[in-house]
């Protein structure tokens, strides 16, 4: 086909694009992800019993904050990275200083009580608390590998890492409404690793589920 | 076919292109088929450009890039956010392709080709018809016997003089002339001839 019937059939029509599509894309996909990840840990995990009295330690409150706040990071980087041409740099910054604020709470009450720091840093669940959170990830990293779908990432490895950054973030979020544990070496340590299973998961799984 | 302003080079700096294409582009988001059409070519023209400095060694892919780019850029229209220089939006996209075309022929060390100065696309000049008429041209001309092609070749494509390109080919001047004369009127009966039976190309 020639190029220029090829402009004159795209131009034919309607062109117009509502403006946010996107937007609402990637907010439909982390709420309804963040929805089935809720009931899922409601289902199989079941909350915190002690949840009341949990809410009067900071490091309840770090360890739920912390990974909101990278949820807040998380989503508007996905759809930087399922646009053409968008910097990602200040958004995955901004998705890592969370971490970075839990070691340095970790570090911090790890120096002030080196004498429990295995023990809090085993808990009583760290076998389970990070593939827990990763399985938790689930449903948003399928809901944001298909809002990516519905957008144009020309870097599929970053934007499949992008959307298990926003997946693990939501995760530990949920998780934390059951994870017992109340230290903040745990956390930064568990935590962390669970957060970042699903951003390697997505880094190698982009570049065959993101094409376009 | 009608092309309305294909040539708009008012004012070809980048900073004039960026400026031009952004406002065709958004007056096309907003429902402006028209101006969105234009945007279409002028940014088809810069694309071609782009391609064909970029793939010197490959230079039949060029007008597939230049289609499979401006096809991604219209079904992908929503992914731009209308604050964002649109040559950047536009480099990412062809980028993209073009890694694709690469990767897809295996071609590795081909990849070590710089492709990132997004000033490229505005910097080369905006030949929207002449790469497809060459082609054209140059498959027609094979059609004509060489009494007829040499000619036009010589004189109308490398402009010569008639009695220059006579006495080389031995031929008389009227000769050439003629020569001329009825190889142009048997290319524009098979342009017509071809026109008409044309119509609509297989899909790509």
């Amino acid at each position: 086909m020639k190029t220029d019937d090829l402009i004159d059939r795209l131009a034919a029509g309607n062109v117009a694009v509502p403006s946010h599509a996107a937007a609402r894309r990637v907010a439909l996909a982390l709420g309804g992800g963040m929805a089935v990840s809720l009931a899922l840990m409601l289902v199989g995990w079941g909350p915190n019993p002690a949840l009341a009295q949990a809410a009067g330690e900071p490091v309840f409150w770090a360890k739920l904050m912390a990974p909101l706040l990278m949820v807040g990071a998380a989503a508007p980087l996905l759809m930087r990275l399922g646009r053409p041409g968008m910097p990602t740099a200040s958004g995955w910054i901004g998705w890592a200083l969370p971490v970075i604020g839990l070691w340095l709470l970790a570090l911090g009450t790890g120096l002030l009580a080196l004498e429990d720091g295995a023990a809090g840093l085993q808990g009583r669940t760290w076998r389970t608390c990070s593939q827990s959170i990763a399985l938790l990830a689930l449903p948003v990293f399928g809901a944001a590998i298909w809002s990516l779908r519905g957008l144009a990432p020309v870097r599929p490895g970053w934007a499949g890492a992008g959307a298990g950054g926003l997946a693990g973030a939501a995760g530990a979020a949920v998780y934390a409404l059951h994870c017992p544990e109340l230290s903040a070496a745990f956390v930064a340590v568990w935590y962390g690793v669970g957060m970042a299973l699903p951003v390697v998961a997505g880094a190698l799984l982009g570049p065959r589920l993101l094409r376009w | 076919m009608a092309r309305t302003n294909t040539h708009q080079e008012a004012a070809d700096t980048p900073v004039g292109v960026e400026t031009a294409l952004h406002r065709l582009l958004l007056a096309g988001l907003d429902g402006d088929g028209v101006a969105y059409r234009r945007f279409l070519q002028q940014l088809g023209a810069r694309l071609r450009s782009f391609y064909r400095r970029r793939l010197p060694r490959w230079p039949d892919d060029v007008e597939d890039l230049v289609q499979e780019t401006l096809m991604a850029v219209h079904r992908q229209r929503h992914t731009y956010r209308r604050d964002q220089p649109v040559t950047a939006w536009v480099h990412a996209i062809a980028r993209y392709k073009t890694i694709d075309l690469l990767r897809s022929r295996q071609v590795r060390e081909a990849l070590h080709d710089p492709l990132d100065d997004a000033t490229d696309i505005l910097c080369g000049t905006a030949d929207t018809d002449a790469f497809e008429a060459r082609r054209d041209l140059a498959r027609l001309l094979a059609t004509l016997p060489d009494r007829q092609r040499l000619p036009i070749e010589q004189v109308k494509l490398q402009g010569r003089s008639v009695a220059e390109v006579a006495q080389s080919a031995g031929m008389s001047e009227s000769a050439v002339k003629v020569g001329i004369h009825r190889g142009l009127k048997a290319l524009a009966a098979r342009i017509a001839a071809r026109g008409s039976a044309g119509g609509e190309g297989p899909d790509t």
